[in-house]
Parts: structure tokens; C-alpha cells; sequence
């Protein structure tokens, strides 16, 4: 029988205002098990531990439950309190109280009847509780970063900063992401390539960092501290030791029918190419679908202009295997597919084209060389008409709920880039509102308005239609002149939403790491926790997590790594106890359990077990408490209940549920 | 029957296998039983016939623990049974040797007294596909195709999916909708449909006819009999087996019911326990895909793979 102790913190007014913390020490001492039960107004407190700690040795208590506030708050506060009193930590449970009652309730009658219930659901629990004992486990000094735009190289290079060895992998043939994509960044209008391009090439040259282009993450194994990740090397046809990066190849290639994804698909690139001029590192590759040598065997001009015989075309993918310590990802956004928004004429005509694509159109290393003009008919634009929230914020299916945050400060710099460059131009913006918070944003919206005149619309577009002349008649709503509006434009630029980049799910998949409703990542606590993912090992940098303007990627960016220096510069982990544990007399051997493991932590071996009359060798699971990290769908999985999860064992488990039922 | 009669006993007689998995005649003509065959003697009571019904394969189990193959007969549904064995490794395949035997539907003696058929006396299958049934007030016919079990109607097929040969033809029966029923009760009601299950389940004895013939109810230690659960206690307390038995047992076997029907054949009750399954296996088939239990010994199972395609729980209510 267990001699458990009852702890019932107030939180100030936060519990006990609602809950009748009286009631409920009252209540408790009649429970199964029950010796010793209290209250106190900050139950973590100073004063409080000590009252925890005092009971524990003078009652002599087996185990504890804290009538508190979320395990995720302080059940480390109270597990290390207890083993400072010299009891086993995992003798510890909490009582949501706060969280789970006081904070939804307002009738205190109810309030203190459930919290009645949780404080006997967590005691049966303690009544089955065992001591538990915490391993170690190594941690590998090496981190890998999944995505090399700006949130993956600031990650890598702080990380490498600090000293440890960092690995980048990123599937395009360059790094540099959606950010070398931009012409210029707001609020500043300083040059996007400008400020990139010397962090692509410090990360390119850091000792410690070591560069994947052209490649992906495969597999993805471990834990934290001890992760296996094997990367597909694509075959670049070129070999990057002996390529100079004089461009020859390019300039001859024959087939330049492939559309350039750097450019959005305005124009169209060699088959051996590299993305832009800056592209680190600065070594073609073969795009093998449309390389002529590779479809039909003939050509090989590319080999042939070579001067430094870089091209090899038996080049095959390579798995690379490594062990890391510590993941961040940091794969970054893309603009929505506009497939659903046929209204705004984005598919029937060139001259409505995304914010994404003008950037290129502005760029003097894009499609038109910087001059801004029509791809239909290549004039300039004199009439041009923006619309924001292009599937965000969308009450419908066919959008994103959410904001995509960057839109209405890149549409201002469209604006008055356009403005500045293009005086004799009218620029109309539609928006539903103008959303500017940040350092220095709301001014760089109102010069917009105030200094170069930008038509700023509160309305919505309902239809783009494209005129026999050419033109586009644009016809929206002013919300506040409460009017019909028609504008005959040359040009409409849709703010298209941000979603995270494709391939996203795959990849959480093999982390193992938490993807919301929209498939962002999720962080492990949205406050308190926000570039750590819920599984250990895993961080989160940049848009991956979320909407995020070049600012706020990098400060996110440098955080990450921050967390990830914390986790690579201890020698050793303590590991979760709480893992499975197959009773072998009830496994079938089934494999349910092994099917259904996240983490590989299952296998299967044939071992001698007691059975009916003596002793039987036959197949039974067997657990990696290594590799296990207490998910539990083992234990769901199993037909016999053979799979118990120490410390949620299913016997305490069913016993909550008893006493809650009770 | 004689060429599989025939044939059993050449392969027991030449040492091939130690002993046959078979049905024994009964005191009926309709009641024939599993039974294990180890002499060639005893082989006169072999039987195979319309109201073999019982799937072999989970005897199996047991069987490949003894020294030596066992010959096992298995109708083309058994087949799947002794797949899905295969798949969550419970017996050796080596074990076993499989003879893959024809079927063109097995009888339902209920049916058969249901068509107001009494004093029964003996039962003989023709070829023109009538039942010529001797009874105490003279002989008596039926179609073969009015008395066939609930299962047949909506017949696997003809072919075995793991047979090592196969002896006899097959017909595939099929002239039902597997899931007619399952809509049936979907459209009910919630309360209609409550008391529908409570009428149906409050007539069970908590015999465990349907646990302990269910071929992947195999569990060493079935958590209703463990002492872990404090399952039993609640059994005994109060209306537990009407509600909670049968559910948990259909999701215990939810993803590796074959849907060979034979909780419902052997329930005393006349439960129609197969109904559970049949709810779950079309909603398994609505939200992954298609899928047959025990079509194949490898690959990966609905219920126990994530593929980043899967419904998700939004979605899989019918709402986004």
C-alpha cells in the first residue's frame, strides 16, 4: 500500500478562486492511500517545496500528487523536489487543476467537483505507480539543418560559431531560398542579394559548415543526441571538385526549353544549369529530363566545351549516412497554387502574374532584366493594380485561414518601388485591412500612401477580366465610398497566401515532429517553446513554423541555434524511463506493435519464455528503451495488452478512468 | 469427397504428414465437427460437405506446435484466415501442409428447419443444386441456394490464397450486398439504433463461442480473461457484456477480420455478430481504400501503417 501525500496549490487566486481548495484537501484524506494532505497558496514556491519535501520524509510518504497547474509547467519544479526529499521522481503526479478547471470554469460548484475528480483519478494512479530510474545516453556534436535559405544559414552559421560541426542540406542546386528570389527587402529597400549573398558564401566557407546542395533527407532514424539521417546526394553530372564555374556549358546547352523555377517559370534555362549568377556552390547541374544526352545519348556539347572535364555523366546518387545530435528544420515557404481563384485571371492571362513573380519582373537578373513590362506584349504598365489577401485569411476552403503576414508591407514596397522608378504609373491596392506591426513598418506603409501616392483601396476584387485591347478590367468595391469600382489595368499583382513548402508532411514524418491543420510545423509550446518542436532533437527555424518576414526568420533562426548549442554541449542525456515494456508470457508476437512504432524501437526476437507445463522458445517483442520514446501506440496497437508504457501502464490508466467514473 | 478422402489418406499412410485437420461426421448429417485424424483407421469418420462449415485454420496454431506437418483442409475463404495467421506470425508455414479444397456454399440447418423442414433424418446434396432431406414425415427438397449461411452470400470467391494443392471445384455464391445491412443500421437513428444493439447483445450468455472461434481472436492471454484488467470484475458487475464485449472485441480484431463469419455461425444466440465487423471493415475501406484481410501474407495493413494520404480525424467524420 502506498503513503501518499495530497498537495493542493491555490496559484494565488488563479485556483483557488474558482475551486475550493479546502473542500478539496478535505475530500482527499479519504481517498485509498491518502496519509497527508495540504494547501498552500504557491505550492512552487520556496516555501511550498520545503512543505512537499518536509512531508514526504516526516509522513514518510511513497508518492505525491500535486493538485497544481500544468505538468508542463512545473512537474519538473515538484519530480526534483521530491528526489531532493529522496523520493523517486516518478512517484510524482499532477493534478491539473488549474489549466484543465479553474481557468474554464466560473461556477465554483462544478469547478470544485471536477477538480474532486482529477485529484482521485491522479491518486489511483499513484497507487499503481512504480519507482522508475532514468538512463543516459550520448550526444553526437554535429548538427544537421534541413533547407538552405536564409532561417537555415543563419541556424548553420551561428551554430558553427559557436564551434560544432553543422550540415546543411538543401534540395535545390544552390542555398539561398525564396530570399535570392527577392529584389529588395522592406522596410529598408535595401537589395535582397545584396545582404544574402555574404551569409551564403561565410556559410560556404565556414570550416565547420559542410554544404548539401542538390540534396534530401531520406531517412531518418535516432533520437535526440543520437540521430542516424541518410541524405540523397542527386547526381549533378558535374563533378564540384573540378567545375571552375566559367558558364561555358550553360551558354552552350541546346535544349533551353525547361521552364527556370528560380525565375518562377518567366523564362526558360539549359538543361545544365546553375539556379542564379550567386548560387553557392557556384556548380551546375544536369537536369537529366530534359538534357538531350540523357534522353537520346546524342549531343555531349556540354562535355565537350568543358574545358576543366567537369562533366560526368555516369554520375549516380549517393546515400550519405550520418550521425547528428541535434535537427532544425528549415524548409520554408511557397506561394499557393492558384488553381481555385480563377475570378482573378491568373491562368488566362500572363499580365496577372503573383508578388512572387514581380519580384523577379523588378530584378535586374531576371526574365526582363529589371525593366518592369508586360509579358503579353512587353510595354510598361501604366495602370497596375494590386490585390492582397489572395487566399489568406480565407473564410473558405479554397485558402488559408490565416494571414500570411508579409503581404501588405511587400505590396507597400511593390508599390513605391514601382513609384519611384515609374512616376507616370497609377498603382491601385485592393485590401481587406492594412496590417503593419513591426520596427519601422507602419511608417514605410504610410510614405507609400502619404509620399508616393498609392491608391489604397479597403475592398475586394470580385472578378479580373481580360479585355479583347489587352487590358484587364478589374472590378472591386470601395468598402468605404460604399461604390462599385471598374479599373482598366495593365498589369495585376496577387498577393498570393504563403504555405510551407512541398514536402513538408513527408519530412515531419520522418522526424516524428507535430504539423498543424495548414501542415506548419508545430512548436512545442507556442509561447514558452517556440523554435523547439514537441520531439526532442527537432527545432524549428523560419517560415517552416510559420508566417514570418526576414526579420523575425533570422532572430528565430539564431534562437534555434541557440537551443541546439544548449543540447550539443552537454556530454550526456538523461532519458525518458518512461518507455514500453512487453510482458513476453502475453505477447503473441504479432508484429502490431513493431508496425506501428514511430521510432523502430521494436523488434522481434525468438526467445525462451515460461509457458503451460514448462518452457517454450517462440517469438516475442522486444524493446529499444533507447530508441523508445513513451508514444504509447505500441501499447494501443497490442490485441493481447501485452505492451504496457512504464509510468502509464495501462492498469493505471483504467484505473483513472475507474476513478473518474467512480 | 472420396478423391480428397482418397488423397489425405495416401499423404498420412507415405509419412508426408503426421496427421490430418479435418471435420469428423457427427451424430447428423448436419453436425460435423473439426477433428484432428492421426490413423488411417480413423479416418473413416472424415467427412467434407455442405455443412463442413468450420474454418480450420486457427486449429492451426496448436497443430504446427507438434512434431510434423499437418495436413489442413481449407475452403477458399479459410484461406484468408490462415494468411492473416501467417502475417502476425502464429504459425510456421512449414508446418502445414494445405490442401485447398472446393466449395459451393455451406448450409444453414436453421435455415433449413426455418423453411418449415422437421425431423430431419438425413441430408443429401445433388448435383442439380436441391437438397434432398429424409424426415420423419417423408422426404423433402429445398434449393440449395435458399439455406445458404449469411456468409456465402456474400462469397469470398473460388479461389484459395495459399494452398499448397487443391482438390474439388469451387462456385462463387455471391448474389448479396455485404454491406446492406451496415447501411441498414448507419441510417438508423442514434436511439433507434442504441436500443437496436442493446435488444440484439442483451441476449448474450458471455459463452465465448464467437471469441474462441474467431480465427484472430489467438491471443495468448485474451485481455478478458487477464487478471491485469480487472476486467473480470466488470463483467460480473452489471450490463458490461451487452455493451462493452462485443465492442471491444470487433476493435480488437478491427484491420484482421478476414469477415469469415463464423462468430455468428457458432453464436447460440443468433447474435448477427458479424454486423460489428462488417461496420468496421467498410469504414477501413471508405477511409484507406479497399481493403480483404488475409489476401496476403505481406505488406502493410491499414490500421497499422501511416501513409501521409491517410484521412485525417477532421475529415474522417465527414466534416473538414
Amino acid at each position: 500500500m502506498q503513503r501518499i501525500g495530497v498537495f493542493v496549490c491555490h496559484c494565488g487566486s488563479n485556483i483557488a478562486a474558482t475551486v475550493d481548495v479546502k473542500q478539496l484537501v478535505a475530500y482527499v484524506k479519504s481517498e485509498p492511500g491518502v496519509v497527508y494532505a495540504n494547501d498552500y497558496p504557491y505550492m512552487c514556491s520556496e516555501a511550498g517545496q520545503a512543505m512537499i519535501a518536509e512531508a514526504i520524509q516526516n509522513e514518510r510518504l511513497s508518492g505525491i500528487v500535486v493538485c497544481s497547474c500544468s505538468p508542463r509547467m512545473h512537474e519538473a519544479t515538484f519530480r526534483k523536489c521530491a528526489a531532493g526529499a529522496g523520493l523517486n521522481p516518478y512517484m510524482v503526479e499532477i493534478a491539473n487543476i488549474r489549466e484543465q478547471c479553474s481557468w474554464i470554469h466560473k461556477d465554483m460548484e462544478t469547478a470544485t467537483q471536477k477538480a474532486l475528480v482529477l485529484a482521485r483519478a491522479a491518486i489511483a494512479k499513484v497507487n499503481l505507480s512504480t519507482p522508475l530510474q532514468e538512463g543516459e545516453s550520448p550526444v553526437t556534436k554535429r548538427a544537421l539543418v534541413i533547407g538552405g535559405g536564409i532561417a537555415g544559414i543563419q541556424t548553420a552559421l551561428d551554430i558553427a560559431e559557436a564551434g560544432y560541426e553543422v550540415d546543411i542540406v538543401e534540395r535545390t542546386p544552390s542555398i539561398g531560398g525564396r530570399m535570392a528570389q527577392l529584389d529588395k527587402t522592406f522596410p529598408t529597400l535595401d537589395c535582397s542579394a545584396c545582404i544574402l549573398t555574404p551569409k551564403m558564401v561565410e556559410a560556404a566557407a565556414h570550416e565547420k559548415i559542410t554544404l548539401y546542395t542538390y540534396s534530401e533527407v531520406e531517412k531518418v532514424s535516432g533520437f535526440v543526441g543520437d540521430f542516424t539521417v541518410d541524405i540523397r546526394k542527386k547526381a549533378r553530372s558535374v563533378d564540384a571538385d573540378k567545375c571552375t564555374g566559367c558558364g561555358a556549358c550553360q551558354e552552350k546547352c541546346p535544349s533551353k526549353k525547361a521552364p527556370d523555377a528560380f525565375n518562377r517559370g518567366l523564362k526558360m534555362r539549359s538543361a545544365i544549369y546553375t539556379p542564379f549568377a550567386q548560387a553557392v556552390p557556384n556548380v551546375p547541374v544536369i537536369d537529366r529530363e530534359t538534357c538531350i544526352h540523357f534522353q537520346t545519348g546524342k549531343c555531349g556539347l556540354c562535355a565537350k566545351v568543358c574545358q576543366a572535364q567537369a562533366i560526368d555523366y555516369t554520375q549516380e546518387d549517393a546515400i550519405i549516412t550520418r550521425k547528428y545530435g541535434a535537427i532544425v528544420a528549415a524548409t520554408g515557404f511557397d506561394m499557393i497554387k492558384l488553381d481555385h481563384y480563377d475570378e482573378y485571371a491568373y491562368s488566362q492571362s500572363p499580365d496577372v502574374i503573383t508578388s512572387l513573380e514581380l519580384e523577379r519582373l523588378m530584378n535586374a537578373a531576371g526574365p526582363t532584366g529589371g525593366h518592369l513590362e508586360r509579358l503579353s506584349d512587353h510595354r510598361q504598365p501604366k495602370e497596375i493594380v494590386f490585390i492582397q489577401c489572395v487566399g489568406s485569411r480565407c473564410a473558405d476552403d479554397r485558402g488559408k485561414s490565416y494571414c500570411s503576414k508579409i503581404c501588405c508591407m511587400y505590396t507597400a514596397k511593390h508599390a513605391m518601388l514601382i513609384r519611384e522608378k515609374y512616376p507616370d504609373t497609377k498603382v491601385t491596392v485592393f485590401y481587406i485591412d492594412v496590417r503593419t506591426p513591426g520596427k519601422n513598418f507602419d511608417e514605410f506603409y504610410r510614405r507609400a500612401v502619404e509620399e508616393y501616392h498609392v491608391d489604397y483601396i479597403k475592398g475586394q476584387v470580385g472578378k479580373v477580366a481580360p479585355q479583347p485591347d489587352g487590358r484587364l478590367l478589374v472590378q472591386g468595391v470601395d468598402l468605404l465610398d460604399a461604390r462599385q469600382l471598374q479599373i482598366e489595368a495593365d498589369l495585376v499583382v496577387l498577393a498570393a497566401a504563403i504555405e510551407p513548402s512541398e514536402g513538408v508532411r513527408p519530412l515531419a514524418g520522418m522526424l516524428t515532429a507535430g504539423i498543424d491543420t495548414n501542415d506548419f510545423l508545430t512548436e512545442a509550446h507556442p509561447k514558452l517553446r517556440p523554435v523547439e518542436s514537441a520531439t526532442a532533437g527537432i527545432f524549428l527555424s523560419g517560415t517552416c513554423q510559420g508566417p514570418k518576414d526576414i526579420p523575425e526568420t533570422v532572430s528565430q533562426a539564431g534562437a534555434a541555434a541557440v537551443k541546439v548549442i544548449g543540447l550539443l554541449a552537454k556530454d550526456r542525456l538523461r532519458t525518458n524511463p518512461c518507455t514500453a515494456m512487453p510482458d513476453v508470457l502475453a505477447c503473441n508476437g504479432c508484429s502490431a506493435c513493431a508496425n506501428v512504432c514511430p521510432y523502430g524501437a521494436i523488434t522481434y526476437e525468438e526467445k525462451e519464455v515460461a509457458a503451460p507445463g514448462g518452457r517454450e522458445t517462440r517469438r516475442v517483442a522486444v524493446v529499444n528503451s533507447a530508441l523508445c520514446q513513451g508514444c504509447g501506440a505500441c501499447t494501443v496497437a497490442c490485441p493481447s495488452g501485452a505492451m504496457d508504457l512504464q509510468g502509464f501502464s495501462n492498469r493505471q490508466i483504467i484505473a483513472e478512468v475507474d476513478a473518474i467514473c467512480r | 469427397m472420396q478423391e480428397l478422402k482418397n488423397r489425405i489418406a495416401q499423404l498420412l499412410a507415405d509419412g508426408s504428414v503426421q496427421r490430418i485437420l479435418g471435420w469428423k461426421k457427427g451424430e447428423m448429417d448436419y453436425d460435423a465437427e473439426p477433428a484432428f485424424f492421426e490413423t488411417k483407421a480413423s479416418l473413416d469418420a472424415f467427412v467434407y460437405h455442405g455443412f463442413c462449415a468450420a474454418n480450420l485454420s486457427k486449429y492451426m496454431i496448436e497443430a504446427a506446435k507438434l512434431p510434423g506437418k499437418t495436413l489442413v483442409c481449407l475452403k477458399p475463404c479459410d484461406s484468408y484466415s490462415f494468411n492473416q495467421l501467417l502475417k502476425e506470425h502464429r504459425l510456421d508455414r512449414e508446418k502445414a501442409y494445405i490442401i485447398g479444397v472446393g466449395c459451393s456454399g455451406k448450409l444453414d440447418i436453421d435455415k433449413i428447419r426455418a423453411a418449415g423442414i422437421q425431423g430431419i433424418l438425413g441430408i443429401s446434396e445433388t448435383e442439380n443444386d436441391t437438397l434432398r432431406i429424409e424426415t420423419l414425415e417423408g422426404e423433402k427438397s429445398c434449393r440449395r441456394k435458399d439455406v445458404l449461411l449469411e456468409r456465402c452470400h456474400v462469397c469470398k470467391g473460388k479461389d484459395h490464397v495459399i494452398f499448397d494443392e487443391q482438390i474439388g471445384s469451387s462456385r462463387d455464391t455471391t448474389d448479396g450486398d455485404r454491406f446492406a445491412a451496415v447501411r441498414e443500421i448507419e441510417a438508423m437513428a442514434s436511439e433507434a439504433r442504441f436500443a437496436y444493439f442493446q435488444e440484439e447483445l442483451r441476449k448474450c450468455i458471455r459463452c465465448n463461442a464467437c471469441r474462441n472461434v474467431c480465427p484472430v481472436c489467438n491471443c495468448r492471454k485474451c485481455v478478458f480473461d487477464s487478471t491485469k484488467f480487472d476486467s473480470v470484475q466488470k463483467v460480473n458487475a452489471d450490463s458490461f457484456e451487452e455493451r462493452m464485449f462485443h465492442i471491444i472485441r470487433a476493435f480488437h480484431v478491427a484491420g484482421r477480420c478476414t469477415d469469415c463469419g463464423e462468430c455468428s455461425r457458432v453464436c447460440p444466440q443468433k447474435i448477427p455478430l458479424h454486423l460489428f465487423n462488417r461496420k468496421l471493415i467498410q469504414d477501413i475501406n471508405t477511409l484507406y481504400g479497399t481493403y480483404q484481410a488475409g489476401s496476403s501474407v505481406e505488406g502493410k495493413t491499414p490500421l497499422t501503417e501511416y501513409r501521409p494520404e491517410d484521412a485525417e480525424p477532421q475529415t474522417a467524420g465527414g466534416k473538414r
